[in-house]
């Protein structure tokens, strides 16, 4: 079997987070990089299910600049076999295009499953899977909780949904994205670190795979949070029912 | 200028995120309880920590002086020293083992340590000695195919709950040239703990007082030849003092990061109050040690790494970092007024652990009697 996964580099979302003086994008100096922790969740599944499975292969595949390749070694530190970066600027892509990208690697690896995070906590677009499988034509399954394999030929995934789980079975090839619950990703160990140093990680372009990354989203803007008013202090129940329903009226 | 490479960024990455997740939500329930579940030892085992910087053929992941510097230094970020003491008690037991034992006692001691299945504590200061080791009087007599081990070992980090305890003896009259290593196994009779100790900081390690009584063990658990023992410790106190002197530049970096953020957020008499004068400038001499500590400590470990350094270089590193940490840490605790002064603030904790960094693994003063000697010949 093999298995396609996603290792998006975002943002830490521990480190603060600042706008450009002239709100056209995130100031990204001095701000610390990870793994998009969807993607991480990914890359865990892909390994366990390739362990299910008794053999095959994971590739991790990322689409930014060549930093990115950072990530990918994570990936491949956890235990993917080999990585793929398709180099681009990170801040002129939107979903559309990376979900083209992405088709046409697939088209080139041919992988039995790709497996995404649902979004990435940067943008949180929520649309590279869906889009990608639209674009393949292939079944699609969502918001992940939990996958098992139907022998070497498809999928049970069952879907974290409003209110409930659903659960549906797909065939392959297929994409698969996943939600917070699916695993708790192992770590990129040391020992793991220092052999993915030598896995092959194959570096290529949007243009190389003849896809045209013209954006269909633009970002226009950026504003940050209104920042948070000082809070009181109450000193009896009475005095926080009156405020709660007299200032806040909330009830 | 710190020369990491990729493999050192991303083990600090994994190490940050064992941190947040493994250590920090527990540190302060962890000192209160003045323990830490011995789970931990298998988590840090699965990020690689314990592994790092040992050899390969024992399960290691290949000599280095700086890759496990970098975990101890993100690990202190949980905030409590004692966890990081705890679970890293193997960085000073196991290398006499790596350095003098032979393949059987490599193969059956080491590796399941660097699995995080077993605990393993360095036992060298005893009741009546210290800095002075010479003065160790815990002596291990040969009977036949067998040594029979009598005395008492004191302060032992994770003493109490260790799988095996690398022992220090005197085997032989010459001060210096009679001290053997052994290795003792729990329960082997006559082995006991007398007590755990209470102590001011490092509060979530256990700190054990243990006997020996007529303990026999086989001659393969002596650790090199008779005499072998103070020339090991020895290199053994330079990995112990750098990993110390590290602890303390992480120690003053993580005590003004919080005084920093309150300083922003603190209002006093109508601003914050790392706008007046005096709380600014503060700010500014701690950043201004924490930087000269830390850039000391990578200059030290690069020189270990290059195997150009001597005693007192390393000597230097512990002796700064310690008196850094312990300088920032009243600094911070200050700042933070009472909050400063509450169990649950960090700052507190840490200025309670930071007051064993000029202490254990060789004192300031000995720390200072090795510059004096070997780095300035008097
Ligand atoms: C929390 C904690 C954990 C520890 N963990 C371990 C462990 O895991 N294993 C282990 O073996 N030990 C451990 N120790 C012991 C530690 O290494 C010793 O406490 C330290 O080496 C000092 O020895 P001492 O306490 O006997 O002090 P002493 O040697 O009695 O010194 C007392 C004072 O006299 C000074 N002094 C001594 N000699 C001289 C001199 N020549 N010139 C000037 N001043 C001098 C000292 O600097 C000190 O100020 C630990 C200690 C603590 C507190």
């Amino acid at each position: 079997m093999k298995i396609l996964v996603t290792a998006k580099r975002v943002t830490d979302p521990d480190s603060k987070i600042q706008l450009k003086p002239d709100r056209s994008g995130i100031n990204l100096d001095n701000v610390d990089f990870k793994m998009n922790p969807f993607c991480e969740i990914a890359v865990e599944e892909a390994l366990r299910l390739i362990d299910a499975a008794g053999d095959g292969e994971t590739i991790a595949v990322a689409v930014g600049d060549s930093d990115a390749t950072k990530e990918i070694r994570t990936a491949m530190a956890m235990g993917c076999d080999r990585g793929i970066l398709v180099e681009a600027d990170e801040t002129q892509l939107d979903s559309d295009a990376v979900a083209r990208v992405l088709a046409a690697i697939c088209a080139k690896e041919k992988p039995d499953l790709v497996l995404l995070g649902k979004q990435a906590i940067d943008g949180d677009s929520n649309q590279v899977g869906q889009l990608l499988a639209e674009y393949l034509g292939w079944p699609q399954a969502t918001f992940a909780y939990k996958i098992s394999l139907n022998g070497t030929s498809g999928a049970t995934v069952q879907r974290e949904v409003d209110g409930g789980v659903e659960t549906v079975s797909l065939t392959f090839p297929a994409v698969i994205t996943t939600d917070l619950r699916l695993n708790e990703p192992r770590y990129a160990s040391l020992p793991g670190i220092m052999k993915a140093k030598k896995k092959p990680l194959e570096e290529t372009t949007a243009a190389d795979l003849g896809v045209d990354l013209a954006l269909k989203v633009e970002s226009v803007g950026f504003e940050p949070p209104p920042a948070r008013q000082a809070g009181v202090k109450v000193k009896t129940v009475d005095e926080l029912i009156e405020k709660l329903a007299g200032e806040a009226k909330v009830i | 200028m710190h020369a990491k490479d990729d493999v050192a960024r991303a083990f600090e990455q994994t190490c940050r995120r064992f941190t947040r997740e493994q250590i920090e939500p527990f540190a302060a329930e962890w000192e209160e309880a003045e323990l830490f579940p011995r789970t931990l030892y298998a988590r840090a085992a699965e990020a690689g920590i314990l592994a790092a910087g040992f050899p390969e053929d024992l399960g290691g992941t290949g000599k280095s002086t700086l890759l496990p510097l970098l975990a101890l230094e993100q690990m202190i970020w949980g905030g409590s020293t004692g966890v990081v003491a705890g679970v890293s008690s193997h960085g000073i037991a196991l290398p006499p083992i790596v350095n003098l034992g032979d393949d059987a006692q490599k193969q059956r001691w080491v590796p399941p340590v660097l699995r995080g299945e077993q605990i393993a504590a360095l036992a060298i200061t005893e009741p009546g000695t210290g800095s002075d080791v010479a003065g160790i009087r815990t002596r291990a007599v040969r009977d036949g195919d067998t040594y029979v081990i009598n005395g008492a070992k004191m302060f032992i980090t994770s003493g109490c709950r260790a799988d095996f305890v690398t022992v220090l003896t005197r085997t032989g009259a010459d001060a210096h040239g009679g001290l053997t290593f052994f290795v003792v196994e729990r329960g082997t009779p006559g082995f006991t703990v007398s007590r755990s100790l209470k102590k001011t900081g490092w509060r979530a390690s256990d700190t054990a007082e243990l006997s020996f009584a007529d303990v026999r063990v086989p001659v393969s658990h002596r650790i090199g030849d008779e005499g072998s023992g103070f020339i090991a410790l020895m290199q053994n106190f330079q990995n112990e003092r750098l990993a110390l002197a590290f602890m303390g530049h992480a120690t003053a970096e993580v005590a003004l990061h919080d005084a920093l953020a309150y300083a922003r957020e603190r209002q006093a008499f109508g601003k914050p109050i790392g706008k007046f004068q005096t709380i600014r400038h503060t700010l500014a001499d701690m950043a201004t040690k924490v930087q000269a500590a830390r850039a000391l400590n990578y200059q030290t470990a690069l020189r270990c790494e290059r195997g150009d350094v001597d005693v007192s270089h390393v000597s230097m590193a512990k002796n700064f970092a310690a008196r850094v940490a312990n300088e920032v840490c009243y600094d911070a605790v200050q700042i933070l007024g009472g909050m400063g002064y509450m169990r649950e603030s960090r700052v507190e904790r840490l200025s309670r652990d930071a007051r064993l960094l000029p202490i254990g693994g060789g004192t300031t003063e000995i720390m200072n009697e090795l510059i004096a000697r070997w780095g300035l010949g008097l």
